[in-house]
C-alpha cells in the first residue's frame, strides 16, 4: 500500500483539522492525486459553486508513487474548481512539498470553508494546526518562505503558500512550493489566498513504506531510471536544456505563436532560447543558467535555476534578485518573451523570478499582457488605462513593469490579474483573447501543430498543453511520428494522451517521464507499489475514467459543446509563415470524432453507456 | 617501561589502550577503586529506566577485554604518590613502581553542608550502587526531591521522571543547568519540565532534610516545604585529587596539567575529571568534567607518556548535550560569549527552539542550541577549527539557522575552497 | 585497498534519491529525514551538497562514545554504531566535529553512515555519480581527509 490511507480535512470556517480513512474504493478506480482528488471534489461540493466562496473546496493531493524512490515521484496537485475558468481545475507542482505531504503520513489534504482571520496550516506528521498568518500576510512568497522556515528553526520544513498577486484576487496565482516550483494555471492560488490560507507548511518525517512487493519495486523503478538515462529527451535534452530546448524546435516548425499569436515564429526566439541561457554574457562572463536542478526523486532534473545579469536595468539597486532563483521553461519563455515581442532573455527571467516570488502563472500573465499589447496598439488601451506605461509589443521595460504591478495587485496590474479574456472583453474585443474556457493558450500554435489545437479545445481546465500533448507524437515523434498539419487520426491521438496523461498525473509521477515512457514503464512500478490490478489497460482505463469524471464536473457546472473551441484567429487567420503558412486549425473536422471516439454525443456529453462502461 | 594509570574511568581507560597500541611491549597497570569492570557514569540513567542491564554500561563488552590487552586490572584505593621514587602505595600497604604514572581519579559528587544530609533516603546519583539503590525507591508514585538541576541533575532527572516518581526538582541558581545554558535556554528547560508535570523550583535552597516518620521533610528557604521518600542530591562534584596529596604535585582546583597532559612532576600525568587541563577557549586551566574531553585527555596523556616526541593539544572544547524529558540541548565552547565578539540569536517560545551563536571576528567560538539533534557536532567542528566564516557570518548573524550550509561552504568541497561558491 | 565514498556536490541535482535509497535500506521505508546522507541546498548559489561520514581514521564519535557502541568495521573501515548497545546519550553527536552522528529520537539511538556494510546503497542510487564508492585513496576522497586531518592538527 504506497497510499498512506488517510486524509486530512482541514476545515478553516470551523478552524478544525480531523483525520479520515481513504476512501479506497475509490482509488482502486481513480489511482490518486489527480484522478482520486477530482472524484473527491465531485462528490463534495456543487460544481455550481462560486468558485471563490467558502462552499468550493481546495484539495492537495499526493499519488500512490508520491514520495518513493519512483523517478519523478515526488508530485502533487491542487484540486478545486477554477475561479479563471469556471472549470475543475487542477494544477501539478513538483519541488519536494508533495513528497513531504506523503512523508507526514497523509495522501490528501482537503481545505474547506473559509478562515475568519488570515491562517496558515502547519503540518508535522500527525500533529495539523491552523496558526496565525498576521506575519506573513500581504508577504511575498519569498518572505513568507524565510519568515516561516526562520520562525520554525528549521531549513527541512517544506512549504507552499500563495503570494500578494493572489490575495489582491489575481485569477491566474499560483500557488508556489519550494520557491520555485509551482501549482501555477487555473488560479488555484486565487482559490487557495480566498480562503483566507496564506501557507501549508510541512514537516514529514514518519516516511512511505508499505511497498506492495519491493523487490519487483526496485526491479520496476531501476529499469525506469534506465530507460529515462538512455533516452535522448530525458536523459540529455531535458537536463542539459531544460523545457526550453523546444524553443528554437517549435519556431522551426512554425508553431511559435508571436505577439498575441498573430504570428506564428518569432524572430527573436534563439535570443530567448535553452542555447542562449548557455552563453556567457557581456557583464560578468556568466551564463544565465547556472545548474539543472531536480524536483523529489527526478532522475531527469530539468529544472532550470538562473541569474540575472547584475548589470541589467531590473535589479539595479534591487540586491535581493542577486542570487540564484527558478530560471526559465519553455512556456514561460515563450509567453513572456514571443508572444509579447520580447527577446530581452533578462528582463524576462527577471519577470520569471517575479512571478514565483508573488505567485502567478507567468504563461496567462504573458498572454494577458500580449492581449493588452494588442489592444494598446489599437487604440482601445491607453496610457490612461496603464497608468502611463507605453505598452508597445517588444517593450521588456512594459513587461517587467507589468509583472511588478501584478505581484502587487496594484494599479493596471488589477486589469491584468483578470486574465486576458476579462481584460478584452471589457475593452471591448472580445476575440483577442487566446483563451479557452478563459484559460490562455501555452506556447503551440494550432495551427501549425494540429492535434494541440484539439487538444486545447477540449482540455477540461482550458487551454493547456499538459493535458494531452500530442506536440510529442506531432514533432518529436514520441511514441509514434505524426503528421503536425495534417488532422488524420488526431482525435485518437488526443483521447489516447488525454487518458494516458490522466493516469500518469493520478500515480503521483512527472508527465515529462512520458517523453521516454509509455504505461508499459509505468504501469509496472504502481503495480508493484500498490494494491489492486494495475496494467498498462487498466491504466488507460482509469484515466479516461477520470477524464469523463472531470467533463462531467464542467458540463455540470454550467460548460457546454460552446465551450470546446478555439479563439477566431486560429480558426480563420491563417499562419502567415513556416510549414503552416497558409493554414488554419482544423477542430471542425476533429471534434466531432473526438466526440465519437469518447463515446460522447454531438453534445459532447457522454452516454449513459459510456459512462457505465467506465464505471464513473 | 611500566605505565600506571589511577582510575578506572573512560580517560583511565582510553589511556591504557593507547599505552597498549603504542607500545606493545610496555607493562601496562591500571588501577581502580569500585568492584565492577570498568564502567560508564554516562550509562547510569539508562541503567535506571532499566533500558540497559548493569553490563551494559561496561565501557568494555568483551569480558576478557583487558586480559586481551594485556592491561592488568588492580583493585585497590591508592593512598600516595612518591615522585621521587616513582612508585605509588595502595591502600594496605602494597606498592607499585611506574615509569610514567596517569591520574584519572575522576571526580565525585558533594554533599551540601545541610542538616540531614547524612540521612538513610538521601542519595547521589554517581555509582552503580548508587544506581541500584536509586532504582529500587523511584518507583510510579515515590515522591522524589532531586537537589541540583546542574548537567548530572538533568540526566539523572529524565530516568526519574520516567521512572514515574512524582518529582521537584530544587536548583541553588535562577535557572536550570545554569553552567551550560544561558538564562534563555535554561529558563525554557525549566518550562518545558514543568510542563510535563515535573516541579521545578529555581532560586531556591535546600535549608534542611528532616525524617518525617517513614518519609522525609526537605524544608526550603522559600518558607515551604516538600514531602519526599527520597532526596537525590546533585548539586556538583568535585575533582578527586587527594590522591596527589603530599607527592608535591600542583593543583588548584584540580591537578594542573600542560599542553601535554603533565603535570608538575615529569613523570605523572593527569586526565579526565581529575586533571585541571588547558581550555580550548580560554586557553586558561579549567576542569571540564565531561566525556568527550575525558577521552582526549586520555589518548593525548597516552602518547605523551610512551613517546618522547611531544604531543601536544591547543585544549579541549567544552560541550555538554543533554536530553531532558524529550528537550535536546547542547552547548559548546564560549557559549556565554566573548569579550569584543558578537552573537546571532533566534527564539521560538512555542516551540521549544533556539539557537544561539557567538563569534569572535568571523570564527565561532560558542553556541547554545535547543531542539537541534541534526548536525549539531559541526558547531564543535567550527569552534575547533578555527574556521573563517567570511560572508557567511552575515548570513548566519541574519539566520543561525543555516549553520549547517555555513560549515559546509566554508570547510567542505562545496564551499569556497573548491571555488564551486564564489 | 578500503573503499570509500566520493562526494561531488558538482554533480548533484537535488534528487534525493541517495536519501530514499539510504533510508530503505536502513529503516525499511522512503524516509529522507532518516537518511545517513543528506543533500543540503544552497539556494542563492543554485549549488546541491551530498554529505556524509567520511569514515574518518580519528573516530570521535566512536572514542567519545562511553559504551563501546560504535566499532570498526574491519571489512569497510567504517565506524558502526552496534544499536543494542548504543543507549542514546549522544555524546558522539557533538563530539563528531563533521556533524555526521545524528540522533533519531524515534528509536532513541544514534544513527549515522555504515556504508551499508560494502555496497552503499545512494552510490546505487545516485543517477549522477555525484556520490560513488571508489577505492579511497582517490584525490577526492584526499580533499575530505585532509579536511579531517587539518581540524585534527589544530585540536
Amino acid at each position: 500500500m504506497a497510499w498512506q490511507r488517510r486524509i486530512l480535512r482541514v476545515n478553516l470556517t470551523d478552524e478544525t483539522c480531523v483525520e479520515e480513512p481513504l476512501n479506497m474504493d475509490w482509488a482502486m478506480k481513480y489511482l490518486g492525486q489527480r484522478g482520486l482528488a477530482s472524484k473527491y471534489l465531485m462528490e463534495e461540493i456543487d460544481p455550481l459553486v462560486d468558485a471563490l466562496s467558502p462552499e468550493n473546496k481546495l484539495i492537495m493531493a499526493t499519488g500512490p508513487l508520491t514520495g518513493t524512490m519512483a523517478s519523478t515521484g515526488g508530485r502533487y496537485s491542487v484540486i478545486t474548481k477554477s475561479p479563471l475558468t469556471g472549470a475543475i481545475a487542477c494544477s501539478n507542482s513538483g519541488g519536494f512539498i508533495g513528497a513531504e505531504i506523503k512523508q507526514a503520513g497523509w495522501d490528501m489534504i482537503i481545505f474547506e470553508g473559509r478562515a475568519p482571520q488570515p491562517v496558515y496550516l502547519y503540518l508535522e506528521n500527525d500533529a495539523a494546526e491552523l496558526c496565525s498568518a498576521d506575519e506573513i500576510w500581504g508577504k511575498t512568497v519569498w518572505q513568507a518562505d524565510e519568515i516561516l522556515h526562520t520562525k520554525y528553526q528549521d531549513p527541512l520544513i517544506r512549504i507552499a503558500a500563495v503570494g500578494r498577486a493572489a490575495e489582491q484576487g489575481c485569477l491566474y496565482s499560483a500557488i508556489v512550493n519550494d520557491r520555485h516550483r509551482a501549482a501555477g494555471r487555473s488560479g488555484v492560488g486565487t482559490v487557495m489566498a480566498s480562503k483566507q490560507l496564506k501557507a501549508v507548511v510541512v514537516r514529514g518525517t514518519k516516511g512511505v513504506g508499505g511497498v506492495r512487493d519491493p523487490k519487483a519495486f526496485f526491479k520496476a523503478t531501476s529499469e525506469g531510471k534506465k530507460v529515462l538515462s538512455d533516452n535522448a529527451v530525458t536523459g540529455e535534452g531535458l537536463p542539459v536544456m531544460g523545457t526550453q530546448v523546444l524553443m528554437n524546435v517549435i519556431n522551426e516548425v512554425g508553431a511559435m505563436p508571436t505577439r498575441n499569436m498573430r504570428e506564428v515564429q518569432f524572430e527573436g526566439a534563439s535570443k530567448i532560447s535553452a542555447e542562449a541561457m548557455h552563453e556567457p554574457r557581456e557583464s560578468d562572463g556568466e551564463p544565465n543558467l547556472v545548474t539543472n536542478a531536480a524536483c523529489f526523486g527526478c532522475t531527469i532534473a530539468c529544472g532550470r535555476i538562473s541569474t540575472i545579469d547584475p548589470q541589467h536595468y531590473t535589479i539595479q539597486n534591487k540586491p535581493e534578485y542577486i542570487g540564484a532563483s527558478g530560471g526559465l521553461e519553455y512556456e514561460a519563455a515563450w509567453a513572456l518573451g514571443s508572444d509579447t515581442g520580447i527577446d530581452d532573455l533578462d528582463a524576462l527571467t527577471y519577470a520569471n523570478f517575479l512571478c514565483n516570488e508573488d505567485g502567478w502563472d507567468p504563461i496567462s500573465f504573458g498572454a494577458t499582457v500580449a492581449a493588452a499589447m494588442e489592444l494598446f496598439e489599437l487604440g482601445a488601451i491607453t496610457t490612461e488605462h496603464t497608468g502611463g506605461i507605453d505598452m508597445s509589443f517588444g517593450s521588456a521595460e512594459a513587461l517587467t513593469k507589468a509583472a511588478e504591478l501584478v505581484s502587487a495587485g496594484e494599479g493596471f496590474g488589477i486589469e491584468l490579474g483578470m486574465g486576458s479574456k476579462r481584460l478584452c472583453e471589457k475593452y471591448g474585443h472580445p476575440d483577442l483573447s487566446m483563451t479557452v474556457k478563459g484559460q490562455e493558450f501555452p506556447a503551440y500554435d494550432p495551427r501549425g501543430i494540429q492535434g494541440m489545437g484539439l487538444a486545447y479545445a477540449t482540455s477540461n481546465r482550458g487551454a493547456c498543453h499538459l493535458r494531452g500533448y500530442t506536440v510529442s507524437s506531432e514533432i518529436m515523434g514520441v511514441p509514434v511520428k505524426t503528421d503536425p498539419l495534417s488532422t488524420e487520426g488526431k482525435p485518437e491521438l488526443v483521447k489516447a494522451f488525454q487518458d494516458a496523461t490522466a493516469a500518469v498525473d493520478s500515480s503521483g509521477l512527472c508527465v515529462f517521464t512520458t517523453f521516454a515512457w509509455t504505461l508499459e514503464d509505468i504501469a509496472p512500478q504502481v503495480a508493484a507499489a500498490c494494491e489492486g490490478s494495475w496494467t498498462p489497460e487498466s491504466m488507460l482505463a482509469a484515466g479516461e475514467r477520470i477524464w469523463n469524471l472531470e467533463r462531467q464536473f464542467n458540463l455540470a457546472a454550467g460548460l457546454t459543446r460552446a465551450d470546446d473551441t478555439l479563439p477566431k484567429r486560429l480558426l480563420k487567420d491563417a499562419a502567415k509563415t513556416g510549414p503552416a503558412k497558409g493554414m488554419v486549425n482544423r477542430l471542425d473536422e476533429m471534434l466531432p470524432l473526438y466526440y465519437e471516439s469518447r463515446g460522447w454525443d454531438v453534445e459532447g456529453v457522454p452516454t449513459a453507456a459510456t459512462l457505465s462502461r467506465l464505471d464513473v | 617501561m611500566q605505565h600506571v594509570v589511577i582510575g578506572a574511568g573512560p580517560a583511565g581507560v582510553v589511556a591504557a589502550e593507547t599505552l597498549r597500541k603504542t607500545q606493545p611491549e610496555a607493562v601496562v597497570t591500571l588501577i581502580g577503586d569500585e568492584p565492577e569492570a570498568p564502567y560508564s557514569r554516562m550509562a547510569i540513567p539508562y541503567l535506571l529506566v532499566k533500558q540497559i542491564a548493569e553490563q551494559g554500561t561496561y565501557l568494555r563488552k568483551n569480558p576478557e577485554h583487558f586480559r586481551d590487552q594485556k592491561i592488568a586490572i588492580v583493585q585497590g584505593r591508592v593512598a600516595s604518590i612518591d615522585c621521587k621514587a616513582r612508585q605509588i602505595a595502595l591502600d594496605g600497604g602494597n606498592a607499585v613502581a611506574y615509569d610514567k604514572l596517569l591520574v584519572a581519579t575522576g571526580s565525585r559528587p558533594v554533599s551540601p553542608p545541610i542538616e540531614g544530609i547524612d540521612l538513610p533516603g538521601v542519595t547521589s546519583c554517581w555509582t552503580l550502587a548508587d544506581a541500584r539503590r536509586i532504582a529500587a525507591t523511584a518507583k510510579p508514585g515515590a515522591r522524589v526531591v532531586l537537589m541540583g538541576a546542574g548537567f548530572i541533575g538533568c540526566i539523572i532527572l529524565e530516568a526519574l521522571a520516567k521512572s514515574g516518581a512524582e518529582l521537584t526538582v530544587v536548583e541553588m541558581e535562577g535557572r536550570m543547568v545554569p553552567r551550560m545554558m544561558n538564562d534563555t535556554a535554561g529558563n525554557l528547560i525549566k518550562d518545558w519540565c514543568e510542563s510535563r508535570g515535573v516541579k521545578v523550583h529555581t532560586s531556591t535552597q535546600v535549608t534542611s532534610i528532616e525524617k518525617n516518620g517513614a518519609a522525609l521533610r526537605v524544608n526550603l528557604n522559600s518558607g515551604s516545604a516538600v514531602e519526599a521518600d527520597m532526596v537525590v542530591s546533585a548539586t556538583g562534584v568535585k575533582p578527586n585529587i587527594e590522591v596527589v596529596e603530599g607527592s608535591g604535585i600542583k593543583c588548584e582546583h584540580g591537578i594542573l596539567v600542560d599542553r601535554m597532559m603533565r603535570t608538575s612532576d615529569e613523570n605523572v600525568f593527569a586526565a579526565g575529571d581529575v586533571a585541571q587541563g588547558i581550555d580550548f577557549s580560554t586557553g586558561d586551566n579549567s576542569v571540564q568534567a565531561i566525556q568527550p574531553t575525558a577521552v582526549d585527555h586520555g589518548q593525548l596523556a597516552a602518547r605523551n607518556m610512551a613517546g618522547s616526541q611531544g604531543a601536544t593539544h591547543r585544549g579541549c572544547v567544552n560541550m555538554n548535550v543533554l536530553d531532558t524529558l524529550g528537550l535536546i540541548s547542547s552547548s559548546f565552547g564560549l557559549w556565554m560569549g566573548a569579550d569584543g565578539g558578537d552573537s546571532a540569536e533566534l527564539l521560538n517560545r512555542e516551540r521549544f527552539r533556539y539557537i544561539n551563536l557567538q563569534f569572535q571576528d568571523d570564527v565561532l567560538v560558542g553556541a547554545t542550541s535547543l531542539g537541534l539533534t541534526q548536525h549539531v557536532g559541526v558547531l564543535r567542528g567550527l569552534i575547533q577549527s578555527k574556521t573563517r566564516l567570511k560572508v557567511w557570518k552575515d548570513r548566519l548573524l541574519e539566520d543561525p539557522t543555516r549553520i549547517m550550509e555555513a560549515y559546509l561552504a566554508s570547510t567542505q568541497a562545496v564551499g569556497f575552497n573548491a571555488r564551486i561558491i564564489k | 585497498m578500503l573503499k570509500a565514498l566520493q562526494l561531488e556536490p558538482e554533480k548533484c541535482t537535488g534528487c534525493l534519491q541517495c536519501e530514499m535509497a539510504c533510508s530503505y535500506e536502513n529503516e525499511g521505508v522512503f524516509n529522507p529525514s532518516k537518511s545517513r546522507i543528506k543533500v543540503f541546498t544552497f539556494h542563492d548559489e543554485g549549488r546541491f551538497a551530498p554529505y556524509t561520514c567520511s569514515q574518518c581514521s580519528e573516530a570521535w564519535c566512536l572514542h567519545a562514545c562511553p559504551v563501546e557502541a560504535i566499532v570498526v568495521n574491519e571489512k569497510t573501515g567504517s565506524k558502526d554504531v552496534i544499536e543494542d548497545i548504543c543507549v542514546g546519550c549522544k555524546v558522539c553527536t557533538i563530539a563528531c566535529p563533521f556533524g555526521t552522528v545524528n540522533y533519531n529520537a524515534d528509536s532513541g539511538k544514534v544513527i549515522k553512515c555504515d556504508l551499508c556494510g560494502g555496497e552503499p546503497a545512494c552510490a546505487e542510487a545516485c543517477p549522477t555519480d555525484a556520490i560513488t564508492y571508489v577505492d579511497a585513496d582517490h584525490t577526492g576522497l584526499e580533499r575530505m581527509r585532509a579536511h579531517a586531518a587539518q581540524t585534527v592538527s589544530k585540536s
